[in-house]
């Protein structure tokens, strides 16, 4: 992509309010091919780099061309979540075209140029790709649209104040011309870049705030939409895999006679702790695989429990880890509270389960290597593909494709290192798919968490201190060790400090422990998938101990918070809470702050006499700030609803001589159309900051479910998931 | 040996052994890639097409039992008058997210409309509780499915 360089211009200073402090930049110039080129960058949150970069570097970029369509280059990936089109709308609303007249191309890896500027990496992920791009998109838009009617002005020599932009054309109303963008791109280019720019009030906005329809989606219906599990370059073969059914194990012998026999089988591939059986198609490579006769050498976890890890992160929370918070003198309070109530809460490992098994394609050539994946983290699979295969980066060439499912599974690149190991040893390229079994006993998983909680109550039943410790692992520490930083990263303790409730003594702390052998991940919502359980299902323990409704418990804590305060409200009287419900059939609530957005839900469950839970209805209110796509955060929480509910109720991942014992859809079960709720979302209108939205309902829903469990049956559910045998009605 | 499979109106003679899933024949062999491999084990339904009209898990159906049954894919599925029109609905009621099981959704929801015009809630949940959706996009695939119902209703 050529563009002619302008000076780059520092802009103004992000207005008052915003959490991030962005320094904005942008580049102008004329694109190869004659259209009007911009760069723009999206800077880092906080990140000294940022503002200390001597050259600017634009990360971004749009591309006006001779015909008039608008094509956007940008670092995000669809992974569901609707990107694709909220991202445009940013742009489409200030430059003033239409939504299908913006196209959108796959951003190359370059970690340098595509960093998230909230995450300070190639990747999608963190519910921020709104939040990020929110203001640089809509300024470079404007920008855009100002110089293309400068253009136009100066063509018919008139006042560029007498000429306004519709529709991808410029007007000049008195005289009634109008000119569309295409003809006018390149003359735009060379216009003087405006200094000020003037963004839109929100009740301007023509298409943010409306359901716009997703552009991702026709190809999706017909099965043309290309996954990474679709790719097939010339001549390729498919293989399949076996890893050490336990982490850290070897491969000591294979006997592959058999899988030698099936038609179709090409090539057995041995590696140190994996073997791979490459074929003409999947069939054969799956009856090739199960054909061998396979020995490993356990290794050193070959008696690991889950048990086990559970009991090292009990001990761990005895002795005192990183102080997450501390607020007032919790001890001191703790000490002259008139009553205390403590608690033990454990969350379980989780498997990411996408629909689309992990896969990558892969061809190692002499000098050279390429891989066809669908990818959070682009730049990562090019690192990752390039080492595994010893080439310098620039060997590499990676194609990125829609992804079956993300999760926080597809932030990382173990699977391709995996693809390239085995494409290593193959002539001409292989794609490697995982079987469902090897997918989910060779995840990266949601760690387990341990937590000890208690909080001391006034005369009248109020929290006056709160104590949290858990112990459990840091994915961050891993993923970008500089964001863990004095035993602490934002992750692990989102939604366990800072809490929405006035509470005069906090003190909060984290025990990293990581569990031997096991590889962590994020996992939809991460942090907050524990925490918010943990802080909303003790908030409710803490109102059932004064014998008061949960509702206005909660509410009694609220009046500094006001936007959680209404949403709390607003779910409440939807909700119907406190009507009047059948026997073992109750309501829970819980409200959170996670990912910029406010939340509340009250879920309506159903707690049969075997003790099988059902969840009949879910209400939420969400207030995310300004709601660029209604449509999409609709579905966004309905789909985090759901993803969390199977977690609440099925959801756990549980190690046996250290091997994983689920292993597809029957052992690891995920909810079905039949156990679906219904779901009702409220969206509360305001022109706030946009917050996140695609992981939010997943860490609301599972306390809501716990808390409306114990309404229903009295039972206090302190582990996930929920354990059916404990709510089995007495005879 | 060689087998000839009829699909979406064309013949293919395949070699492959007679126990090969017909969702490898049709992704690998013929690469027809709209249908999904999920979980191989007939148990998320990412893999549905039609044999003769009826909703079939490819993935545990062996390609020495198809014989000359008219298989149709997600590739051809919106020539048949429901596959139009539960196409139709998933896009007036965007449905999709990430998409990936959506054309077992799709072809198991034809294949209930094709045969029942008015499905209850009940008839859905018999229908479509096979096919898992990890985006959790059940509530919509409902009622897009009601909606593709009423415009048989009202249109044949």
């Amino acid at each position: 992509m050529a563009i002619e360089h302008l000076p780059s211009r520092p802009g103004a200073p992000e207005h008052a309010g915003s959490a991030l402090s962005r320094r904005r930049f942008l580049q102008v110039g004329v694109a190869a091919g004659g259209g009007l080129m911009l760069g723009l960058r999206l800077p880092f949150a906080g990140d000294a780099r940022a503002a200390d970069a001597d050259g600017f570097e634009p990360n971004a970029f749009i591309r006006i061309g001779g015909d008039g369509q608008v094509v956007l280059t940008m670092p995000y990936v669809e992974m569901g979540q609707g990107t694709y089109t909220s991202i445009p709308m940013l742009i489409a609303e200030e430059l003033e075209v239409d939504l299908p007249q913006v196209r959108l191309e796959h951003a190359p890896p370059n970690e340098k140029l595509y960093a998230n500027p909230l995450l300070g990496v190639q990747a999608t992920g963190n519910s921020n790709a709104v939040r990020g791009a929110w203001r640089p998109l809509r300024e470079a838009g404007a920008t855009a649209r100002t110089m293309l009617v400068a253009a136009a002005a100066k063509r018919w020599n008139v006042d560029p104040a007498s000429c306004r932009a519709q529709s991808g054309e410029v007007l000049h109303a008195p005289t009634g011309r109008r000119i569309a963008y295409g003809q006018l791109a390149a003359e735009a280019a060379r216009m003087p870049v405006p200094e000020n720019v003037a963004l839109k009030r929100p009740e301007e906005f023509r298409l943010i705030g409306t359901p716009a329809k997703r552009l991702d989606t026709p190809a999706k219906v017909n099965g043309t939409a290309v996954y990474g599990i679709d790719a097939r370059p010339p001549g390729v073969k498919i293989a399949t895999l076996a890893q050490s059914p336990v982490f850290g194990g070897r491969l000591k012998n294979v006997d592959d006679t058999a899988a030698k026999a099936v038609k179709g089988v090409r090539q057995i591939v041995r590696l140190d702790d994996a073997v791979a059986v490459v074929a003409d198609h999947m069939g054969a490579a799956k009856k090739g695989l199960a054909a061998l006769v396979i020995e490993w050498d356990d290794g050193p976890h070959a008696k690991l429990s889950t048990s086990q890890i559970a009991s090292e992160l009990e001990t761990a929370t005895l002795n005192p880890g990183a102080v997450a918070q501390d607020t007032g003198n919790t001890d001191k309070a703790m000490a002259r509270a008139v009553s205390k109530v403590e608690a033990i809460y454990e969350v379980p490992f989780l498997a990411h389960a996408t629909m689309e098994p992990m896969n990558c394609t892969v061809h190692v050539r002499e000098g050279g290597c390429e891989v066809w994946v669908g990818s959070q983290v682009m730049a990562r699979v090019q690192a990752a593909a390039a080492t595994t295969a010893g080439l310098p980066l620039d060997k590499v060439v990676v194609h990125n494709h829609l992804i079956g499912g993300g999760f926080g599974r597809r932030l990382e690149a173990d699977g391709v290192i995996r693809a390239v190991q085995i494409a290593k040893q193959v002539d001409g390229p292989v794609k490697v798919v995982w079987t469902r079994e090897e997918d989910i006993q060779h995840d990266m998983y949601r760690p387990y968490w341990f937590d000890r909680i208690s909080a001391g109550l006034d005369e009248k039943g109020m929290p006056v201190a709160w104590n949290h410790r858990f112990a459990g692992s840091s994915v961050i520490a891993r993923w970008l060790p500089p964001a863990f930083q004095n035993g602490l990263d934002s992750d692990t303790t989102e939604g366990a400090i800072d809490l929405l409730y006035a509470l005069p003594n906090v003190h909060v702390e984290y025990v990293r422990v990581e569990p031997p052998g096991i590889p962590t991940a994020f996992w939809r919502s991460v942090g907050p998938s524990h925490n918010v359980f943990v802080t909303e299902s003790f908030m409710d323990e803490l109102a059932a101990a004064a014998k008061q409704d949960p509702v206005a418990y909660r509410l009694a804590l609220l009046d500094q918070a006001p936007r959680a305060k209404a949403v709390l409200v607003l779910a409440a009287e939807k909700a119907g809470w406190g009507q009047r419900l059948p026997d073992r059939v109750g309501r829970g609530v819980s409200l959170q702050y996670v990912f910029a957005s406010y939340l509340a839900q009250v879920a309506e469950v159903e707690v049969s006499k075997d003790g099988a839970v059902r969840v009949r209805r879910v209400v939420c209110a969400v207030d995310c700030g300004t709601a660029v796509n209604p449509d999409t955060i609709r579905a966004q929480i309905q789909s985090g609803v759901i993803f969390g509910i199977t977690a609440a109720l099925y959801g756990e991942i549980t190690l046996k001589n250290g091997r994983v014992e689920q292993a597809n859809f029957d052992t690891y079960q995920m909810l079905r159309m039949n156990e679906a709720p219904a779901i009702e979302v409220y969206i509360v209108q305001n022109s706030e900051l946009p917050g996140g939205i695609g992981e939010t309902g997943t860490s609301a829903i599972m306390p809501a479910v716990a808390n409306a469990v114990f309404a229903a049956t009295g039972k206090r559910l302190r582990k996930l998931p929920i354990d059916p045998a404990a709510l089995k009605q007495s005879p | 040996m060689a087998f000839v499979i009829k699909v979406n109106g064309n013949s293919h003679s395949v070699d492959v052994d007679g126990d090969t899933p017909l969702l490898w024949v049709l992704r690998d062999v013929l690469g027809m890639t709209g249908t999904k491999f999920g979980c191989g084990a007939a148990l998320c339904g990412a893999c549905t097409v039609h044999v003769d009209g009826v909703a079939t898990r490819s993935c545990v159906t062996p390609i020495d039992s198809v014989g000359s049954s008219e298989i149709t894919t997600i590739e051809a599925i919106g020539a048949t008058a429901a596959g139009a029109k539960i196409q139709k609905a998933w896009l007036d009621l965007e449905v999709v997210q990430c998409g990936y099981c959506q054309s077992g959704q799709i072809m198991s929801a034809s294949a209930l409309l094709a045969s029942n015009s008015h499905p209850t809630d009940a008839d859905i949940d018999e229908a479509m509780s096979g096919n898992i959706c990890r985006c959790g996009t059940y509530l919509r695939i409902r009622d897009a499915i009601k909606q593709a119902a009423q415009s048989s209703g009202q249109g044949g």
